[in-house]
């Protein structure tokens, strides 16, 4: 209509820039961690990628310092007792077949990924394992013994780049999760790109957003006290825009968890991360 | 006059009726993003606006709106302008659009639309075929901001 509603945009723009993340640098048990890179070519609309680990307050952050601090790592322990754990008719452990844990190291960098045509997640590869070399019934995608075994192995990859494949047969399902991230949905009318891509930096009510950045999952939140996986954060953030969540490992989360991940090339796998 | 009498009467009784009637969400009438005629034909309360607009179930505005109005309650959020002196800036008419959707005057924008109750996609069960606010509560916060001046 007239000039107002440009003025209107300026100013909120300018109040975005002015809150952004912090300058601060981790380190876990003095292992330096990239919290910020150059935003890969692939993610057009950003200029730099940022862990969610600088939009936390700084008590917060100085609970991923160090693993004395981090609560997650009571469930890191309940994962390596799970690892050791004959389950099923095939009287198998994890570790009858995976000797070492820390063979997974790199792992978590490049999940998920296409097998057999299929796109798959860390969950997926180890409800494979349990359902047909253990013959023992698979966890569910959220639940305890499911997050305290990827915080578990995603820990093998912790200050590793991120680096998942999104070329090739992969191409299809990462244009899925794209599409997705910038598609609004639920009766607030939001899409994932409004609060993480065009708004990250500046409060909403009592958050700090973040890019959404997702290289600290399983994730410690203060808010549950507990382990949270990937997906049921994504649940969580449709709920809030008053949408109807799809599936917790359902083809659209597999998708988007493939894009978001793309989103964080670069970036320093945190698992398991610290967040409020 | 008698008949005259008769006829206003039944004028006003009309006219009344008409303007008891809520506007319904699509009939929702726009001009370069402004309307011009309230939703209940009814003023709004400010004194109720201004709880709309802290209540989180309700316009939540505070998420995404600092207002120094509403010091007594915590964490104001940034995502959009501040509140203060909206009024200065905005007329009755161009606050209504905004507030029952502020799409048709700002494209693209992430603020969602207060009153409209169908087009989006996936809604929770509980808000399908709602909208946000009813039309008197949009109201109501149209009152209340327009008691934010600062000049």
């Amino acid at each position: 209509m007239n000039l107002k509603p440009w003025i209107a945009v300026l100013v909120a723009g300018v109040a975005g820039a002015a809150s952004a993340q912090d300058s601060n640098t981790l380190s876990i048990d003095g292992e330096p961690m990239v919290t910020e890179v150059a935003a890969p070519a692939h993610v057009e609309n950003l200029d730099t990628i940022y862990s969610g680990w600088r939009f936390r307050s700084a008590e917060t952050q100085a609970l991923e310092t160090d693993d004395f601090d981090n609560p997650a790592f009571v469930f890191v322990d309940q994962g390596i007792d799970l690892f050791d754990k004959v389950d099923g008719t095939e009287n198998k452990a994890c570790s009858s077949c995976h000797e070492n844990v820390e063979d997974f190291a790199g792992l978590r960098t490049q999940l998920p990924r296409v097998q057999d045509g299929e796109l798959v997640t860390m969950e997926n590869l180890i409800n494979d394992c349990r359902t047909e070399r253990m013959g023992a019934e698979p966890w569910k995608w959220s639940k305890g013994p499911m997050t305290a075994m990827t915080a578990l192995i995603g820990l093998q990859s912790r200050g590793m780049p991120m680096n998942v494949t999104i070329d090739g047969e992969a191409a299809p399902f990462w244009e899925q999760g794209k599409e997705l991230y910038y598609t609004r949905v639920g009766q607030l009318d939001m899409s994932c790109s409004n609060c993480h891509e065009d708004n990250y930096g500046v409060m909403i009510r009592a958050d700090h957003l973040s890019q959404g950045q997702i290289n600290g999952f399983p994730t410690y939140r203060l808010k549950n006290a507990k382990l949270n996986s990937i997906h049921g954060r994504f649940k969580g953030c449709m709920k809030n825009i008053r949408a109807t969540p799809f599936a917790e490992g359902g083809d659209e989360f597999k998708a988007l968890e493939l894009y978001l991940a793309s989103r964080g090339e670069g970036l320093s796998v945190e698992t398991p991360s610290v967040r409020n | 006059m008698k008949y005259v009498l008769g006829g206003a009467f039944a004028v006003a009784m009309t006219a009344s009726a008409a303007f008891a009637e809520e506007i319904k969400p699509t009939a929702v009438s726009f001009v370069d993003g402004t309307v011009e005629q309230s939703l209940t034909g009814q003023a709004g309360d400010p004194a109720e606006g201004r709880k709309v607009f802290a209540n989180r179930k309700q316009g939540n505005c505070l998420a995404c709106h600092t207002n120094a109005d509403l010091a007594e309650e915590s964490f104001h959020g940034e995502v959009g302008p501040p509140m203060d002196g909206v009024a200065d800036r905005w007329n009755e008419a161009e606050l209504r659009g905004i507030v029952t959707n502020s799409k048709m005057m700002f494209e693209g924008t992430i603020m969602p639309a207060f009153y409209v109750d169908k087009g989006y996609e996936r809604p929770l069960e509980d808000f399908a075929g709602k909208s946000i606010l009813t039309a008197q509560q949009v109201e109501d916060v149209v009152a209340y901001l327009l008691t934010l001046k600062e000049q």
